[in-house]
């Protein structure tokens, strides 16, 4: 049951994955670089997390 | 004669907008209320505490802030009747869909918690057990969506929202000043010891408290749930509106209060404030510990849908309150988990509850800006949003928002990890 529970979930991943593998808004100028910007803000707060916990250790 | 024709005529106008204002209006004034949060009314019970009323006037330019940030919202909800998490698969692929979808899962998870948090410690001062406390929450959370009404559970919403207006009456209580809350208060100044790291502290918290993550999923998917159309959104606007200035008066009622009796306290949580407002006054303190319960169930009722409607709109499971629990099982599976395992993590003996609380701000950070973004971003997609595209004052009215937010929020996160960095 669990099994096809996991099977049934993952095909549903993967149907989303396909159905929105395509953005439908236009990737102008300013789209890609206020994904950028969101891209390198993730990134810089991850590494404050990863530097917080080790120095916590 | 013609004179009373006139104004029954106009009368009858008025009372016929007001009607509909009553239908329309909802998820605006709900999201804003249940912004005063568990977190929230301690941010604002801090606030009073530490500077009295001096920072009132700071609470009143939140007003904006919230109203041109979740209106967005409404437009985005009603033009393309997706909810946020759909409208960003959607508009910006799997990758940042997920992203936002499983960041949107933990920081609601861990909200909850706090939520729960809130209610307990207020029923506690009542000597209610945290057990009794959190099954009497997940039965009334329960009974609110089980008849399968979205108009139904709007209501039941509306009057604890009508609840929340409980500071109003706590702060005529306490005899404040009115002299001293409008010179004081409404007009801007900075506190005494002028503007340093503590001060920016708290404008960052009272900031950080004013849009989280979600608000933006839960007004968004209400509007759709709710069947606004293009021509309600004049209304979902007011709504916003009324909204905003309901939730930034109750701010400064919790304000006034705390300004009042706890002036120069430093106070960790609304409960402590409750407790030593109680000695003071005690129908105030009660006021006090009602409202923070009611704030932590109001925050508990919308951070569960917002969850539960963004994964159904995802997966395309069945998603509307409008539906029974057969009809939709996986939409109240999930919208149930979440809040048993939250109010169960309460519950457990020296669960990290501190840090938990503090683990929110840090994770909350990493959804904001990234919704916030595709927010404007979505609201200047002409191809789907047609004649309600942002126009340019929008736009830099909304971009400057947005980007204070995410400076002050950060920062404010950042500071939680590094609690050093403004003290």
């Amino acid at each position: 049951m669990l099994k096809e529970f996991l099977l049934n979930n993952f095909s549903k991943i993967r149907e989303i994955n396909r159905k929105y593998a395509k953005p439908n808004v236009e990737m102008s100028r300013w789209v890609k670089v206020s994904l950028l910007f969101l891209r390198l803000y993730l990134i810089f707060l991850v590494g404050l997390l990863l530097y917080k916990f080790m120095t916590m250790i | 004669m013609f004179n009373l024709s006139k104004f029954y005529y106009k009368f009858r106008r008025v009372w016929k907008a007001i009607k509909l204002f009553f239908i329309l209006s909802g998820p605006g004034i709900v999201v804003m209320v249940a912004d005063n949060d568990a977190g929230g009314i301690t941010t604002y019970a801090a606030t009073g505490a530490k500077y009295g009323y001096n920072l009132i006037w700071f609470l009143v330019i939140l007003v904006p802030v919230a109203y041109y940030v979740q209106e967005m919202t409404v437009r985005l909800g009603a033009i393309t009747k997706r909810g946020h998490g759909e409208a960003i698969f959607a508009g910006f692929g799997a990758f940042w869909g997920w992203f936002s979808l499983l960041d949107l899962l933990v920081v609601n998870w861990l909200t909850l918690v706090t939520e729960f948090i809130g209610m307990t410690s207020a029923l506690r001062i009542f000597g209610i057990s945290p057990l009794i406390t959190v099954i009497g929450v997940c039965v009334l959370m329960g009974v609110m969506v089980i008849n399968g009404r979205y108009w139904t559970w709007e209501k039941i919403a509306l009057v604890f929202c009508a609840v929340n207006l409980i500071y109003i009456p706590a702060a005529f209580m306490v005899n404040p000043s009115v002299h001293d809350i409008i010179h004081t208060g409404l007009i801007p100044n900075l506190p005494p010891g002028g503007f340093n790291n503590e001060l920016f502290f708290y404008l960052m918290a009272n900031v950080g408290t004013t849009i989280a993550p979600w608000m933006l999923f839960f007004q968004q998917s209400a509007v759709v749930d709710k069947g606004m159309k293009e021509k309600d959104i004049p209304w979902g606007k007011l709504d916003t509106l009324v909204g905003s200035i309901l939730t930034v008066v109750v701010a400064i009622f919790i304000v006034v209060v705390t300004g009042t009796i706890l002036k120069g306290i430093n106070i960790d949580d609304a409960a402590q404030a409750s407790q030593l407002l109680i000695k003071t006054n005690k129908y105030a303190g009660t006021f006090m510990a009602i409202g923070l319960f009611d704030a932590g169930l109001l925050g508990a009722i919308c951070i569960s849908l917002a969850s539960s409607w963004a994964f159904g709109e995802v997966f395309g499971w069945a998603h509307s309150l409008n539906n029974k629990i057969r009809e939709a099982p996986w939409f109240y599976a999930n919208y149930f988990l979440s809040l048993f395992t939250a109010g169960a993590v309460v519950l457990i003996p020296n669960a990290p509850l501190v840090l938990i609380t503090l683990f929110v701000q840090v994770i909350a950070v990493t959804l904001l800006p990234a919704a916030l973004v595709f927010l404007i971003l979505l609201l200047n997609n002409k191809k789907t949003m047609g004649e309600h595209t942002n126009n340019l004052w929008q736009n830099i009215v909304a971009t400057f928002i947005v980007v204070v937010i995410v400076i002050l929020s950060s920062l404010y996160g950042i500071s939680t990890l590094f609690p050093s960095m403004f003290k």
